[in-house]
């Protein structure tokens, strides 16, 4: 069967890649700050040009397709582009593991391609299996890799070092990016970038406010950035070193 | 989505009990809050956030609420004085109440502006418990046509509470990054930050 293959070809790259990728990640030298960033004038010239293709192009490209594409049709391909990405959550919930999960996303792989339609509609939700989100930057954390130093990505966007590679493991180890045939394979990236164009219309508002009314953006960036990373990943935010008075704890009695 | 109504039953809120506790926990604020204390207190500040945004009323209007919701239940003034963090030490007390009073101002209409954004939705309190030195209630937000998120509230002894996360995303933290800029880029100059945050 097709999604069986599809699956057993994962498992193996997957294994085969994640020890390179976990000693790349280690080799960074990681003392428990709340904020590391050494890159910091490289990563603000990449924040700048990010702005610029922003401004100039994914910000009004995506108002027009959230203008001109209805929302169902929206929440369809976002579906649809979610689904492609289930083998690799799979495989990553497996790597941590966390069986549940994984078996959570393989279910509703199997459900959202056959009963969803390809994986237009998302029954598997409605039935309660919902998507246990993971990826190989998560795996790297959860194998004790440290976060590594802050990067900003051209047109990818914030980032560290140690989701960087998880990225690229999740891209290579990815069937759907090289088992596909010649004009099928054109699918998952064009879904995938019309998905990032919904969502960049979707929250348009809190992006525009980071991006555009922000004082320092590519600060407010980086520092959203990497307290949403640490809640979804679970690590506890590591207090600065410095005694000062001016901590988070002095919000609090 | 039927996903969370099942297993969480909103728990109704006894409006007449709360204005009740709440003005015994600011009068008295020696008295330790208890956790039962403290998600009671995030259950009328979300009841208070569901009334306005089913209310039908306009964006403006709600904004004006949702500042009002901001100014009654958070922790302002300490939330202030973290923005402002190490520039604190430097100011004299008149420059810090001055402060204070522009950033309530500021941060109110702020989130008041966010909070339209879960116009139609419903948020609904799921745990509390004491970590540290406060008490962190959890939520969770459902919006049409969206995964629900959690809104974490985390409440101090007084009553207040200091900082609202949305996914994590503190606002404490989010606002001291944004007035440090501010700061910066007055050259540390506190007197213009506060003029200007008035119309910011």
């Amino acid at each position: 069967m097709r999604i069986a293959r599809i699956l057993k070809n994962t498992v193996l790259r997957c294994f085969a890649l994640c020890a390179i990728g976990a000693l790349a990640a280690c080799s960074v030298p990681q003392t428990p700050v709340e904020i590391h960033d050494p890159f910091e004038k490289t990563n603000r010239k990449i924040h700048g040009f990010n702005k610029s293709v922003d401004r100039a192009l994914f910000r009004p490209v995506s108002n027009g397709y959230g203008t001109i594409v209805p929302q169902p049709v929206r929440t369809g391909v976002g579906n649809f582009a979610a689904n492609l990405s289930l083998p690799s959550q799979f495989v990553n919930t497996l790597l941590q593991g966390d069986i549940d999960g994984a078996a959570r996303n393989f279910f509703r792989f199997a459900m959202n391609t056959t009963l969803g339609l390809g994986g237009l509609l998302d029954p598997a939700t409605e039935a309660g299996l919902e998507q246990e989100r993971a990826d190989f930057g998560e795996t790297l954390a959860t194998w004790g890799a440290p976060e590594g130093a802050y990067i900003e990505l051209p047109l990818l966007g914030a980032s560290t070092q140690r989701e960087t590679i998880g990225k690229v493991v999740d891209l290579v180890t990815n069937p759907l990016s090289y088992d596909l045939e010649s004009p099928e394979n054109l699918v998952p990236p064009v879904a995938g970038g019309l998905a990032r164009l919904g969502d960049r219309y979707t929250f348009s508002g809190v992006i525009d406010q980071v991006l555009y009314e922000s004082a320092d953006s590519y600060a407010q960036a980086r520092s959203i950035y990497l307290q949403r990373r640490r809640f979804e990943l679970g690590t506890p935010v590591a207090s600065p070193e410095s005694t000062t008075e001016d901590t988070y704890d002095d919000l609090f009695n | 989505m039927t996903i969370c109504s099942t297993s969480f039953s909103r728990r109704t809120f006894v409006t007449g009990g709360i204005v009740a506790f709440a003005g015994t926990a600011l009068s008295t604020p020696a008295l330790a809050l208890t956790t039962a204390q403290a998600e009671r207190l995030i259950q009328s500040v979300v009841a208070d956030i569901n009334k306005v945004i089913n209310s039908g009323r306009s964006e403006n209007a709600m904004i004006r609420e949702f500042a009002g919701i901001f100014e009654r239940y958070g922790d302002v003034e300490r939330i202030a004085r973290f923005t402002l963090g190490a520039d604190a030490r430097a100011a004299s007390a008149g420059q810090i109440r001055a402060y204070n009073k522009a950033f309530s101002g500021y941060i109110s209409r702020k989130y008041g502006r966010r909070f339209r954004e879960f116009i139609g939705g419903e948020i609904t309190v799921k745990s509390a418990k004491s970590v540290k030195s406060f008490f962190e209630v959890r939520a969770e937000a459902l919006l049409s046509g969206e995964r629900p998120f959690d809104v974490t509230f985390r409440v101090n002894d007084n009553g207040l509470f200091a900082d609202m996360l949305i996914e994590g995303i503190s606002l404490a933290r989010t606002e001291k990054t944004e007035i440090g800029a501010l700061l910066d880029r007055r050259n540390g100059n506190l007197d213009q930050l506060t003029r200007d945050l008035s119309s910011l």
